[in-house]
């Protein structure tokens, strides 16, 4: 009633509204969808007015019917129209609706860029924050390049509500546009000592996410963290905080080891149990990163756990849950101290929760030893008879599996009782891992031979019980057994006591019912059994026996021949033409056996999964290089699951193996065996009468298989076969206890005062397995590759994130950004056409990254050179007191430490290493990044940290060389390893100094501006400028436009429409102290000559006192090197090139320089865009080309102290210029070089 | 990161979704349902994490909830996020909609999901959490609905209040009945040392009986929510 009025009041307002729609359809429950399909006609309607109210009002329902999961994708136009509304309420349902139903997809989603980026200019605070809000959900990798910028100067607005939004959005940029994390990150770190405590949480987040992809590149961060970790009382951070460093530590040790003391302060202090919680988790970690054990280790441990069950015996789930989970790290490297608590975990598999069971379940995987693996495992199948939802029976059937198997059987002392629980394991109905079972018998029964005899005849059993088995049909379910059991009775069947009955088995025409691929495996074995038969009936001369068996196979085959699965029809109908030849030969009484037999000799390994792929490539075999002309197909060899390994073996080389047991050892087990039998009470000992037939076979009289009364199949009265073997294997330690005992009496009867003093406790390595146990290893290829990372995956998206973040700081050391690094900013329409350019340059930038990996240990190096420079230049004393002094603190590492630059350690090793005994004025530079770190702390174990820190650099040498192999291995086949020829630009051998293109435009008190010039591979005609402009005032920069007087040759592309005259408005402000990047492109006709043409900077300085107009002039200056594009060549190709004689030459010579080479090819490569063809001792070849195809070679020679470079080009004038200021950069050097 | 925020009623009712990564809107359903299915068969008292979403994402990912009496908040997450931490900021954000909706019903939900989309805006951004402060987020969402305001002098279609339009009588009785924060467990995640810990969801799950039955029979009673125990937890979570 009050519904209808309150609905005819809004009707006569106007459309439907939101809440009508809600309304409407809750009224219309029998015709929902006729009613919403109704509802949205009339949006459609709405949708038409131009009234953006109407439109708005649509678009909200619209967002509504899509929760519901109506596509709404139809309308992502008017969401943008709504969207673009001036007014905050149409704006924020816009932008609501849009990040409901945008994705990379959406179409028009390039429309909403200008959009957005007006939005985040916007006055209003909450304007751009819901345009942040609604990107963070949509970007995709072209908005992420556009907006990239704007977002990055709202990362410094003045509003702390957009500051933490645009640091959060970041992360969502970085992902979808992994080229602006460099040039992002100095501000991003900024952020993390923002005063707003909102803004520094966010940015924690966001370096957090980062960081837990990769790691290391954020260890030089751990300082900074520290400090906040030590001052902040936000529990967010403080748990973001944690849960890095939990990242952080596995990678550098010696920051676990500061860790430790404050967390476990933390851990004390907090009754916050979600810090509590996390605390727990990062000490664990830092114990598992730490592998050797200090004194206080086991009192962290301890407390860990104790902390942690507390958590479990809490009657809050949740933290019985975690408690749990957590336990499960410890396990991994301290077993022993979360084995104490196993009755704990047992108590928890009771738990009605099924999380926690499940949890528990985990847990017993890792506490499983010889002693307790039956125990356990008994408990479970309890529990697999008591569960009642298949889901986590399951489960808890993996889990066994799990257990036993783990690190190769390691835990399992008696095999037979391994089988008998995956025979009971069999009786599971309605499980969908019979594959698992199956793989599991296949495996045991392969690769522990002493088991076969009675893997075999518990197979035999479980065909003749097929029929049992069968009822469950399903893909993977327990019918797969059958497979196992038929392929071990077939292969094995020397073992087979009944090998007649078993056939029968195999062929009764119940198995037609089976899948097919498990038919055609019994047909198969059918075949290896009937040859074990034939064989011993004609060795016992029985030939009637054997033609009777040949007829029988002879009538149950054709049965499988019509099969519908065409493996078995084809295996079916081949194995019974060749049982119908034998019958002829039999008939003409010929001996067969032999030759039938020889049909499935041979030696059965079984293959280590990841074989194929462990297969080392061969020496010079490019896979793809053509061998022929035609396409040649390839059959990949996927890897295949165990069960396909075993499947595929038994198809090509299956053979017969003769029994290896030697009559002594057999003897011997028959003895040990017996004698278990006659101490076990429990045993029950065979009835000769009713057993009789299986105790003939000589041989097998031990297999306890007697035990198993036939006609209740499975199932022994009284006790479950798995428990005798429990009972049996506690007799038999009992007996092993004893004896060892009484040996010890003995000998302190002997030897009365040597004194065994430690009470014997049955620990692992005391018990013996009741076999001597054969695991046969699975067989790797040779010369299998030791690679560990077999499991990373190729496509992760947050590999592209894995960028060095170090040395960024641009304008003080380390590597500078360099231009295809900056962000895209945007200038005018030229900057659409240049777009490819940029791909372009980060595909490049892309296909250079393992060289980069590589480099980035040099980096290092080079930024320690630069460091100790400028320690030399400011306080040479200190440094010099200091490098010595480092030598006396570290004796150990000496050898490694000569090798390295003085002042190796960098900031983060200065802050993780012990300082003590440096001087003051040493630590002085660091003091600001070391601020609060509790110094006292570290001097204690100082010794111990020097062995560590040396430890550690010998590991990270390690890391390198391996790094080393690595990248070499993946390219391997550019870079033949001639031992002193390094190709195509490799000059990854020494370090290199930072360098940098951008030179000065002009500067004033106001601005200062760098450019650089590069050519434009896409276009043969264009040039295009970066200007770095700097704000050097402390006003604001605005209406900044940029123009040149153009020449005859050399014209500034404007936007269309503009005269000659207008300047180009640069797309951006610059708040003080700021810098940013503009690109403008030009066009040139001819590249022979050098240009210079002049230009004016107008903007208007806006500072508190008022706002004034400045210009500032300046040349800009192309080179011809800013007409060559860094192209690679190689060198088959350079030869070709130079023998073409199409080049006119020239050349130059340098005297005094006495850099070295490396360098000096750096230099030229870096500067000049040419790339290193070849390089043999001190003299190599280059190559670049100009962005109108002149090829351009030069040959470098670097003699006593002299550089000559000879240089070949298809146009004089373009060479000789080059050369000229080749010179120049040269003769730069040898002024560098005195200067030093 | 989050992964997904789903709200749903006690019979799988979509109530609000937030998916932080692009699902087609058909997966986006069949998560939801999968959630519910998993969610709703578990037992009151039983823990809050659930592991083994399939839809979304992979062995990473957690699915960790709250009943609340007829809703239920599901928050899909990965390894980065702190479980308890999530289970606090689904407290915080419910309570959130208790402040902006004053008593919070699941009818709230239903007819102004645009709000609830706007709030949880304010404390969850791309996948990443913003803010956890409430008074902080309380007053962003105030501000942005007093332009709202100026833009749009209050009419009948754009108050959007649902109750002035009701009976003051039945508007009484719908919060009463569903009123969300009356029956949920106290706040947890970061507890003092004396508060009861997490799990007073077994004294929930029979005052959400009771509920029902006051409901049914449109009896008064559970109406005064004891604000101060709210004010409590908001407290001593920024305190925390």
């Amino acid at each position: 009633m009050a519904l209808k009025i309150v609905k005819g009041s809004i009707d006569r307002m106007f459309d439907k509204n939101l809440q009508d729609l809600v309304r409407g359809i809750r009224n219309h429950k029998e015709d929902e969808a006729k009613y919403i399909s109704q509802c949205i006609d009339e949006i459609k309607q709405e949708l038409k007015q131009d009234n953006i109210a109407v439109k708005a009002n649509a678009v909200i329902k619209l967002a509504y019917l899509q929760m519901l999961g109506y596509d709404i994708s139809w309308a992502a136009f008017n969401i943008i129209e709504v969207m673009s509304s001036s007014k905050f309420t149409f704006k924020r349902i816009g932008y609501l609706t849009a990040s409901q139903c945008f994705y990379e997809g959406t179409d028009v989603i390039m429309l909403t860029t200008n959009q957005i980026r007006k939005d985040l200019s916007s006055p209003n605070q909450y304007d751009t924050g819901v345009a942040l809000t609604g990107l963070s959900c949509f970007v995709t990798p072209d908005l992420a390049r556009d907006l990239a910028n704007d977002i990055m100067t709202l990362m410094s607005h003045t509003k702390p509500y957009i500051r933490k939004k645009a640091v959060l959005i970041m992360y969502k940029v970085f992902l979808k546009y992994p080229e602006s994390l460099r040039p992002a990150f100095p501000r991003l770190k900024e952020k993390l000592e923002d005063p707003d405590s909102g803004v520094q949480s966010a940015a924690v987040n966001v370096i957090c996410e980062l960081a837990r992809r990769n790691p290391k590149n954020y260890l030089s961060l751990a300082p900074l963290f520290f400090k906040l970790m030590t001052s902040s009382t936000n529990n967010w951070v403080l748990i973001k905080i944690i849960k890095l460093f939990g990242a952080l530590t596995p990678l550098e040790p010696r920051l676990g080891k500061k860790l430790i003391e404050p967390l476990t302060n933390l851990i004390h202090s907090t009754s916050a149990m979600s810090l509590l919680y996390e605390c727990v988790n990062t000490v664990i970690a830092v114990l598992i990163s730490l592998s050797t054990g200090m004194p206080n280790h086991s009192a962290s441990i301890q407390l860990c756990v104790q902390k942690l069950r507390i958590l479990i015996e809490d009657s809050d789930q949740n933290l019985k849950y975690l408690g749990l989970l957590a336990m499960s790290k410890i396990l991994k490297t301290h077993p022993k101290s979360v084995q104490s608590h196993k009755d704990l975990i047992l108590q928890c598999l009771d738990d009605k929760d099924e999380s926690i069971r499940l949890r528990a379940l985990d847990l017993l995987y890792g506490m499983v030893s010889k002693k307790n693996l039956m125990e356990i495992v008994k408990k479970l199948m309890i529990h697999v008879d008591k569960a009642e939802g298949t889901t986590y029976r399951d489960e808890l059937l993996t889990k066994i599996i799990d257990i036993c198997s783990q690190s190769n059987y390691q835990y399992i002392t008696n095999f037979e009782w391994y089988i008998s629980i995956l025979v009971e394991l069999t009786r599971l109905e309605g499980t969908r891992h019979g594959h698992l079972i199956a793989a599991q018998m296949l495996d045991v029964a392969i690769r522990v031979k002493a088991i076969r005899a009675f893997a075999v005849s518990q197979m035999a059993m479980l065909l003749d019980n097929g029929h049992l088995l069968a009822g469950n049909m399903q893909r993977n379910g327990i019918c797969e057994v059958l497979y196992a059991a038929a392929w071990i009775c077939g292969e094995f069947s020397e073992y087979l006591q009944e090998p007649n009955q078993t056939l029968e088995a195999m062929l009764k025409s119940k198995v037609t019912t089976l899948p097919g691929h498990i038919q055609a495996v019994y047909v198969q074995n059918a075949a290896k059994l009937y040859a074990s038969v034939l064989q011993q009936n004609e060795q016992a001369g029985n030939k009637e026996a054997a033609q009777e068996i040949t007829q029988m196979l002879i009538d149950k085959l054709p049965q499988f021949v019509q099969n519908a699965d065409l493996e078995v029809q084809e295996r079916a109908s081949c194995i019974l033409q060749l049982i119908k030849y034998i019958q002829k030969l039999q008939a003409k009484d010929v001996p067969v056996a032999e030759e039938v037999m020889a049909l499935f000799s041979g030696e059965l390994n079984p293959v280590a999964p990841k074989a194929q792929k462990k297969v080392p490539l061969p020496d010079g075999l490019d896979l793809d290089a053509w061998i022929n002309d035609a396409p040649s197909e390839s059959s990949s060899d996927d890897e295949s699951p165990k069960k396909m390994i075993f499947h595929e073996e038994e198809q090509r080389n299956v053979r017969h193996r003769q029994p290896e047991l030697d009559e002594d050892e057999l003897a011997r087990r028959r003895e040990v065996r017996k004698q278990e039998q006659a101490n076990n009470p429990f045993y029950i000992k065979s009835s000769p009468s009713s057993q009789k037939n299986y105790q003939d076979a000589s041989g097998v009289d031990h297999i306890p298989v007697v035990q198993i009364d036939l006609t209740v199949p499975l199932r022994v009265p009284g006790l479950p076969l798995s428990d005798q073997y429990l009972k049996l294997e506690e007799e038999r330690r009992q007996q092993q206890k004893q004896d060892r005992l009484k040996k010890k009496k003995k000998q302190k009867k002997d030897k009365g005062k040597r004194r065994h003093d430690s009470l014997h406790t049955e620990s692992d390595e005391d018990i013996t397995p009741i076999h001597h146990v054969d695991i046969i290893t699975e067989e790797m290829p040779e010369n299998a590759l030791p690679s560990d990372d077999d499991d990373k995956d190729p496509n992760d998206p947050y590999k592209a994130l894995d960028i060095d973040l170090d040395n960024l700081n641009p304008m003080k050391k380390g590597r500078p950004l360099t231009d295809n690094e900056k962000l895209p900013v945007r200038t005018h329409r030229v900057t659409e056409k240049k777009a490819p350019e940029v791909e372009a340059a980060s595909i490049e930038d892309k296909s250079k990254k393992p060289k980069k990996a590589k480099k980035e240990k040099d980096k290092k190096k080079d930024k320690e050179k630069k460091k100790s420079k400028d320690k030399v230049s400011k306080k040479q004393k200190s440094a010099e007191n200091a490098a010595p002094e480092e030598e006396i603190v570290t004796p150990t590492s000496k050898a490694e430490e000569s090798e390295k630059p003085t002042g190796e350690a960098s900031d983060l090793d200065f802050w993780l290493s012990p300082a003590p005994v440096q001087s003051k004025s040493q630590s002085e530079p660091h003091s600001n990044e070391v601020a609060s770190e509790p110094e006292e702390t570290l001097k204690e174990n100082k010794k111990e940290e020097d062995a560590k820190s040396s430890k550690h650099k010998k590991k990270k040498h390690k890391e390198k060389s391996k790094e080393e192999k690595k990248s070499k291995k993946k390219k391997h086949h550019s870079e033949e390893e001639a031992p002193e020829s390094v190709q195509n630009g490799s000059l990854d051998d020494e370090p290199l100094p930072p360098m940098s293109n951008y030179c000065l435009l002009a500067e004033d008190s106001y601005v200062k501006m760098m450019y650089d010039t590069q050519g434009n591979l896409q276009d043969g005609s264009q040039v295009v400028v970066s200007v770095i402009f700097q704000n050097q005032s402390n006003g604001y920069l605005k209406s900044m436009e940029f123009n040149v007087l153009d020449s005859l040759n050399t014209k500034l592309v404007r936007p269309e429409g503009s005269s000659i005259h207008d300047g180009i408005s640069v797309p951006f402000q610059l708040p003080p102290e700021v810098s940013n990047e503009a690109r403008f492109v030009f066009t040139v006709k001819s590249i022979m000559m050098p240009q210079k043409l002049k230009g004016t900077l107008t903007f208007i300085v806006k500072t508190d006192d008022g706002s004034s107009h400045e210009k500032l002039d300046f040349k800009l200056h192309f080179t011809s090197t800013s007409y060559m594009i860094t192209t690679p060549c190689y060198s088959d190709a350079f030869a070709k090139l130079l023998e073409s004689g199409e080049l006119k030459m020239c050349s130059i010579r340098v005297d005094g320089i006495n850099i070295s080479f490396q360098l000096l090819l750096a230099k030229i490569c870096f500067h000049h865009h040419f790339s290193v063809v070849e390089r043999i001792n001190s003299c190599a070849s280059m190559y670049s080309r100009s962005i109108q195809g002149h090829h351009m070679c030069l040959l470098v020679k670097m003699g006593e102290s002299s550089v000559s470079v000879d240089g070949k080009c298809s146009d004089s004038s373009l060479l000789e210029n080059l050369l000229d200021e080749l010179r120049e950069t040269l003769t730069e050097l040898l002024s560098c070089c005195k200067s030093h | 990161m989050i992964k997904a925020i789903l709200i749903f009623n006690n019979h799988g009712k979509p109530r609000l979704s937030k998916f932080y990564e692009r699902y087609s809107e058909d997966t986006q359903q069949q998560i939801i349902r999968e959630t519910f299915h998993l969610v709703s068969k578990r037992d009151e008292n039983v823990c809050n994490f659930l592991e083994g979403g399939m839809l979304i994402g992979g062995a990473d990912n957690k699915l960790i909830y709250r009943h609340y009496a007829t809703l239920y908040f599901v928050f899909c997450v990965d390894s980065s996020e702190s479980e308890l931490g999530i289970l606090d900021l689904i407290q915080v954000f419910v309570e959130t909609l208790d402040k902006c909706f004053e008593n919070v019903c699941e009818l709230d939900l239903i007819f102004h999901v645009d709000k609830v989309h706007n709030i949880l805006a304010e404390m969850v951004m791309g996948g990443m959490v913003l803010e956890t402060n409430m008074n902080e987020i309380v007053t962003q969402i105030d501000a942005q609905n007093k332009m709202e305001k100026s833009e749009h002098p209050p009419s009948p279609h754009f108050l959007g209040d649902l109750p002035i339009f009701l009976p003051p009588s039945l508007s009484a009785q719908a919060k009463r009945g569903w009123h969300l924060l009356e029956a949920f467990p106290l706040p947890t995640l970061f507890p003092g040392e004396d508060q009861p810990s997490l799990s007073s969801q077994e004294s929930s799950s029979s005052l959400m009986c009771t509920l029902m039955t006051a409901l049914c029979t449109g009896q008064p009673g559970w109406s005064g929510r004891s604000s101060s125990q709210s004010c409590i937890s908001s407290k001593e979570y920024e305190s925390a």
